[in-house]
């Protein structure tokens, strides 16, 4: 894919096959160092002392049954909950000890793909990805795509192009399909330049068909711009096909962690059972 | 299906188990409390003292008083179409200042964006108060404090719709969905951005309804007003009313109708266009 004066200064293209690790990058450095996690709401304990490692460049699926603490794992590494124990370094950074303006700088290397979109569903395409630069320019600027400068409009424009939406610039988020409004949210990750990329269940609310076509292009544009991958799904097909490592949970534990090349189907399969 | 043949419907659809009562029956407070609300509403009849007998009889004053009043003078037009513009101007200015200043108070008074607990209920009891105070009581405050004439009564307008606005604003904040405002503070997004970016787009179409209500209540308002001195039309029409000026009076009704009925038309149609 063809990259404009935009991604000039961005992370270096780089096409590398499915389910490898991504050559470029050090395989050394962690972008998240997980220890000891554990949240609790009231009596019930959803993650009990889960340590993990995520390789930078490296795509990681995190897998498990409803309830298993998927999304709360993802959601206590960025701190949008907050965590009972346990300490979690994020690019580097320990998250926990961090508040105010030095937390929303970390959160701004940091891309979330969520399973519902979140769009702002009044406000256009164009908009919502141009909302991905807010922690890079304060103010005004980034609330509403009248209101930003050149540049940032046509970054924006570039990210929807990058998802295939550019002739849907216009239009309201709430009047999108499901498949375009998880693109927009793509888009939005990549108008921050992010360095990884959460993801919680990114195709779950989509059709097989529309759920493949965004998973692929959701992986190849993550690997392409060289960007650690953690998303959580129900697609053990897509954990195996996408993700270079496995994390599964279990009732709040972890229960396997490992390439995805070790395990096969029947294996992740069981721990639904 | 039996062998004798299929099975009567009523048979068939009759439960095992026992049906449910249609009404519960009343606990012993509730059922003391329903008697002194039904005990205090029978008294309110008789202290507001309504009667049919004198509403009938008055009948005849109020046909007269519609003979006297036509036909409507039109010789004073001149005045009362001042007075009148006089009142709307007064009704824009304080609900566009009351609006403006609403959505900063029904920031600190939502739940999810106060900075703070004691902000959140600080701004929730002015928005009370605001409320709670009528506007007639706020327009002779503002006259004490910086004279007759439009000015206080546009500072009543203001406040008034302040503590209408505040707290609809509020509440249309407090039910947008938390999933973009969520989206905007993981991507690193301020406080200011995630409000202006995620929560005012997604309550916008509330904003605009309450704030043509406003507008239309304002207008309403600005006309009672003027009776305390607080500038508009109103005080034309007592004075009218006061010196048996009968058709004057008719002409400054028929005008006040005309006024209240347009910007309704006009806010009608803004919300049909905008939302």
């Amino acid at each position: 894919m063809a990259l404009t004066a935009v991604d000039a200064g961005e992370v270096a293209v780089r096409a590398v096959p499915t389910g490898t690790a991504r050559p470029g990058s050090d395989k050394t450095a962690r972008d998240l160092a997980v220890r000891g996690l554990a949240k609790r709401f009231g009596a019930a304990e959803v993650l009990k002392g889960v340590d993990l490692d995520i390789t930078a460049g490296c795509s990681t699926a995190l897998i498990g049954a409803n309830g298993s603490g998927k999304s709360t794992l993802l959601r206590c590494c960025l701190r949008l909950l907050e965590p009972s124990q346990g300490s979690v370094a994020l690019l580097g950074q320990e998250i926990t000890a961090l508040r105010g303006a030095p937390l929303r700088r970390l959160r701004a290397r940091v891309g979330f793909v969520f399973q519902k979109h979140n769009l702002v569903p009044r406000l256009s395409a164009l908009t919502n990805v141009l909302h991905g630069a807010q922690a890079r320019h304060g103010g005004p600027r980034c609330w509403y795509q009248g209101l930003a400068p050149r540049t940032l409009r046509d970054e924006a424009m570039h990210c929807l192009e990058r998802v295939g939406l550019a002739d849907q610039a216009g239009k309201r988020a709430d009047r999108l399909s499901g498949g375009q409004s998880q693109r927009v949210a793509i888009a939005r990750a990549l108008m921050q330049r992010p360095q990884m990329v959460f993801a919680d269940e990114p195709v779950a609310s989509l059709d097989p068909a529309a759920g493949e076509e965004v998973m692929k292009l959701f992986s190849d544009l993550m690997r392409e711009k060289n960007v650690t991958l953690f998303f959580t799904s129900h697609h053990l097909r897509h954990a195996l096909d996408y993700a270079d490592h496995l994390v599964a949970l279990r009732g709040g534990r972890k229960v396997i962690d490992g390439a995805s090349s070790d395990h096969d189907m029947a294996a992740l399969k069981a721990i639904y059972t | 299906m039996t062998p004798g043949g299929p099975i009567p419907a009523a048979a068939a659809a009759r439960p095992t188990a026992a049906l449910p009562p249609r009404f519960e029956r009343p606990g012993a407070l509730a059922f003391l409390i329903y008697v002194v609300a039904l005990a205090f509403f029978v008294l309110a009849i008789e202290g507001s003292r309504i009667s049919v007998t004198g509403f009938l009889e008055g009948l005849p004053h109020m046909g007269d008083l519609f003979v006297r009043m036509i036909p409507p003078d039109l010789s004073r037009i001149a005045p009362i179409g001042q007075a009148l513009l006089e009142t709307f101007q007064m009704a824009l200015v304080g609900t566009a200042l009351g609006v403006a200043l609403s959505l900063p108070l029904a920031v600190c008074a939502t739940s999810r964006l106060s900075p703070h607990p004691a902000v959140y209920y600080l701004a929730r009891g002015l928005i009370s108060w605001f409320r709670t105070v009528p506007d007639l009581v706020w327009a002779l405050f503002f006259v004490v404090t910086v004279g007759l004439g439009p000015f206080a009564g546009t500072l009543a307008l203001m406040v008034d719709t302040m503590g209408f606005c505040g707290k609809f604003f509020a509440e249309a904040m407090e039910e947008t969905e938390p999933g973009p405002q969520e989206a905007l503070s993981a991507l690193g997004a301020s406080r200011s951005g995630v409000i202006c970016s995620a929560v005012f787009p997604a309550a916008l179409p509330s904003f605009i309804n309450t704030a043509l209500f406003s507008l239309e209540k304002a207008t309403r308002s600005s006309v009672v007003l003027g009776l305390v001195g607080a500038g508009g039309i109103g005080i034309e029409l007592k004075v009218a009313m006061d010196l048996f000026e009968y058709p004057t009076a008719a002409t400054i009704i028929i005008c006040i109708f005309a006024l209240v009925l347009l910007v309704e038309r006009l806010s009608s149609y803004l919300r049909h266009r905008i939302i």
